[in-house]
């Protein structure tokens, strides 16, 4: 009963914090809204009992907070100059009706859906002592489907490529955030606000230690490399953003290696596979365990960078160039 | 019908297709690494390599006669992925090829970091892009597996997206911002799409899905949305928006490659879905829907590349409408069935092959063009044909395979969509198909009778190595005309049993 009645809280809270983020007058409230309503799907997830689901969710929830929060500080606050004026009423109403249809089909088709639903958890599971792993959700990600996670690396790197090729031709191969205030002067904590120093201080061996934690657990339990080096990357940007690292140039050969190394390791143990079990991505059962850990440690640091620089943006000019 | 044991069996030649991921993608590690020049200089080679797996891949196709199919990892489908390359796709896969090394040939003087110098961004994101788009354009020319496609459409996007807006402009960084939402939200239908699918099946892989898929609320809901997503990305009429400010805003190089391959993929994509995902879904309604918003591409394209006053927006608005071309397949194809007709598919196909030469020589010579002249302004064009003859003469060339005139490629294409909408009664369809060709007529003489007008201003000779490259993919798009796809039968090799009802 009252699990019934915090699901139902929480789907209402849910749809509200949605509607909200929806209806708010302004960028930053509407972003606001759209933050809780991750954090209310992380929670809905765990409630599920989809608990690496979940952590994923409160992942790029947390990462995107950081992107967003920064994007929304540099808006102006009004309308930008040359906007197009806003959507009158017809194109609103029609843009509403659509996307009530879309939303009705969908639930009509999940309601329709057969229950119980056919579902692969049976074969996945069996599959688990062939790879020496206990977290289905891993065997997915590394055993089974190991191609799909292989190249979205790929699609994270070719992301990270994009983002680099927004900075001024003068600037390439420079500095993130070369241009903040406190730039070029590490360790100083120069950072304006002292409490972000703290926490800077304080929490990364914390965050460090949970971030290795939750890869090396990934195998058995809800966890894995994208959690973890998730909270790998959050630890540096914070470190960064207090002044008290600098982020890496982008034309660093040591920081092109350190990206390029987990991918490559991956693509290099999946076309060992040939060799060693007769297929791409396969793994002889006896080194299983050990081929999935290698894999997932050589691409934590190489994802939790990433994801970082993904954040951090394009090289900026150093400050007196400017 | 394909039981467990031939689900989990690969074939001879099937490690090829591993390799045609494992080689541009690996050659992106190490370009990110090398850096600069040396990264530029590995380019050619990783070209040359892919290049030669692609045609491997269609030799053994078209040397067995069947389709060459990898099983990753041992784990046979639902629980694990396929690689499988048939007919279609390794045309596609040469396609790519072809077209990919010769923008490269085109690009290899200009776009290049000092030789002493560092590395530069233009020229760094360029060539490793390159190689990565190709990797990402195989990906999705051999999955099969809807979510797998999916991986290969966002690897698509990531790696197109920075090429729009290479040069860096204001104006080619809104359209590039542009072109990612357009993406993006194609990407957000496709995925609700595959959700669906795999909720309602327990399966995503396109031979399992084949056999099981029903008229349910499910596989209806899914079919639209994946489809209208991928139209998105395919810029089918009315998505179109974001194509002709991205296409036409890119370097010519990009520019090339966007508007030859990577809308192609997601009109690949639809095509799996319908006729090989899920033909029992496929009924008179929806081809007659899709072929209709090809029509209206087809001649609302073609009318608006009429009125563009810069060459590069009018190419642009051209692929608009031969994108169009490509949709009418589905109506002709559910229409013909009775016939046993294959003519509309080959049509389609020959479109599809024949448009990505065509297209790529066009934006390529629109961009010398341009170079020569200083602008690419319609009503200044007319020292063109002095200063770059052959860049004319290629454009010339590629506009007869757009208009559909023999013996090019395109007249193939079309001549046989026309067969296929006469031998089924939908003769509207052949209407739509020769005012296409009237007013694609229209532009390009538009641009040759500017282009060879004469009269001032100043034009700057440009060097024959680039001219050649783009007259050869100009005569690449007609000598389509002369290969007999047709009695080869690769088109016909592989497609699943049963076809459409």
């Amino acid at each position: 009963m009252t699990g019934a009645l915090l699901d139902l809280l929480l789907a209402g809270a849910a749809l509200g914090a949605a509607a909200w983020s929806v209806a708010a007058a302004d960028d930053r409230r509407a972003l606001l809204a759209f933050l809780g309503y991750g954090l209310l799907l992380a929670l809905a997830w765990t409630r599920l009992g989809a608990v690496d689901v979940a952590l994923t969710e409160a992942a790029i929830g947390a990462l995107s907070a950081v992107l967003l929060l920064g994007a929304v500080a540099r808006l102006p606050a009004g309308p930008a100059p040359g906007a197009p004026p806003p959507p009158g009423p017809v194109r609103r109403a029609v843009a509403g009706i659509l996307c009530a249809t879309v939303s009705l089909a969908l639930m009509a088709a999940i309601l329709l859906l057969p229950s119980p639903a056919p579902s692969l958890a049976r074969p996945a599971a069996e599959g688990l002592p062939a790879l020496g792993l206990g977290n289905p959700v891993t065997a997915v990600l590394i055993g089974y489907r190991a191609l799909d996670t292989l190249l979205e690396k790929v699609v994270l790197l070719l992301a990270l490529v994009g983002v680099w090729s927004l900075a001024p031709d003068a600037a390439w191969g420079g500095r993130p955030w070369a241009g903040r205030p406190w730039a070029g002067r590490p360790w100083h904590g120069a950072a304006p606000d002292g409490s972000l120093v703290l926490l800077a201080r304080l929490l990364p061996p914390i965050g460090i230690l949970l971030g290795i934690h939750l890869v090396w657990v990934g195998a058995e339990a809800p966890g894995g490399t994208f959690q973890g080096g998730t909270v790998l990357a959050a630890m540096l940007l914070l470190a960064a953003m207090a002044g008290l690292v600098e982020l890496p140039r982008t034309g660093s050969r040591g920081l092109r290696w350190l990206l390029a190394a987990g991918p490559a390791v991956f693509f290099a143990v999946g076309l060992a596979g040939y060799a060693l079990a007769g297929s791409f991505l396969a793994y002889p059962e006896t080194v299983a365990k050990p081929l999935i850990l290698l894999i997932e440690f050589a691409l934590t640091p190489s994802l939790a960078v990433l994801l970082a620089l993904l954040l951090a943006g394009p090289a900026e000019p150093p400050r007196g160039a400017r | 019908m394909p039981d467990p044991a031939t689900l989990a069996a690969g074939t001879a030649g099937g490690p090829l297709l591993v390799l045609a991921l494992a080689v541009p993608f690996c050659g992106v590690l190490a370009m990110l690494v090398l850096g600069g020049r040396r990264a530029e200089r590995l380019a050619p080679l990783l070209l040359a390599a892919c290049l030669a797996l692609s045609l491997a891949i269609a030799g053994t196709v078209l040397g067995t006669r069947a389709a060459v199919v990898e099983v990753i990892g041992g784990w046979a489908p639902p629980l694990g992925l396929r690689l499988r390359a048939d007919g279609l796709s390794a045309a596609l896969l040469v396609t790519t090829a072809l077209v990919c090394c010769a923008v490269a040939a085109f690009a290899w003087p200009d776009l290049r970091s000092p030789a002493d110098g560092p590395e530069r961004r233009a020229p760094a994101v360029f060539w490793l892009l390159l190689v990565g788009l190709w990797g990402s354009l195989n990906a999705a020319f051999l999955g099969q597996d809807l979510f797998n496609l999916y991986v290969a459409l966002e690897l698509l996007t990531f790696a197109a997206v920075p090429l729009v807006c290479l040069t860096g402009s204001r104006e080619t960084i809104e359209a590039a911002l542009r072109y990612l939402l357009f993406a993006l939200l194609g990407s957000v239908l496709y995925l609700l799409g595959t959700a669906l699918l795999y909720g309602a099946y327990g399966t995503l892989d396109i031979a399992l899905l084949r056999m099981r898929v029903d008229p349910s609320a499910a596989s209806l809901c899914a079919a639209a949305l994946m489809t209208v997503g991928l139209l998105a990305k395919a810029a089918l009429f009315p998505l179109h928006l974001w194509l002709p400010p991205a296409h036409a805003g890119a370097p010519a190089a990009a520019s090339a490659l966007l508007s030859a391959l990577v809308v192609k993929a997601p009109i690949f994509l639809i095509v799996r879905l319908w006729f090989d995902a899920m033909p029992m879904l496929l009924g008179l309604p929806a081809a007659q829907l899709l072929g209709l918003l090809g029509a209206a591409a087809i001649l609302f394209g073609s009318v608006l590349a009429l009125r563009q006053r810069r060459l590069k927006l009018l190419v642009a608005y051209s692929t608009v409408a031969q994108i169009g071309y490509l949709f009418l397949v589905f109506p002709l194809l559910v229409g013909n069935v009775q016939a046993g007709s294959t003519d509309a598919w080959l049509g389609a196909a020959l479109q599809l092959l024949s448009h990505a030469f065509a297209k790529a020589a066009m934006f390529l010579a629109a961009g010398l063009i341009a170079e020569s002249l200083g602008h690419d302004e319609m009503a200044r064009l007319g020292p063109a044909a002095r200063a770059v003859p052959f860049t004319v003469l290629a454009f010339g060339l590629s506009g007869l395979s757009l208009m559909g005139l023999p013996p090019s490629g395109g007249f193939a294409a079309k001549w046989l969509l026309l067969l296929a909408a006469i031998n089924g009664g939908q003769w509207w369809w052949a209407l739509v198909l020769l005012a296409g060709g009237l007013l694609t007529g229209g532009y390009v003489f538009l641009v040759l009778s500017r282009a060879m007008a004469g009269g001032a201003g100043t034009a700057r000779r440009l060097g024959p190595g680039r001219q050649a490259v783009v007259l050869a993919l100009a005569l690449a798009s007609v000598a389509m005309g002369f290969v007999p796809l047709g009695s080869l039968g690769l088109l016909e090799i592989g497609r699943l049993p049963g076809g459409v009802p």
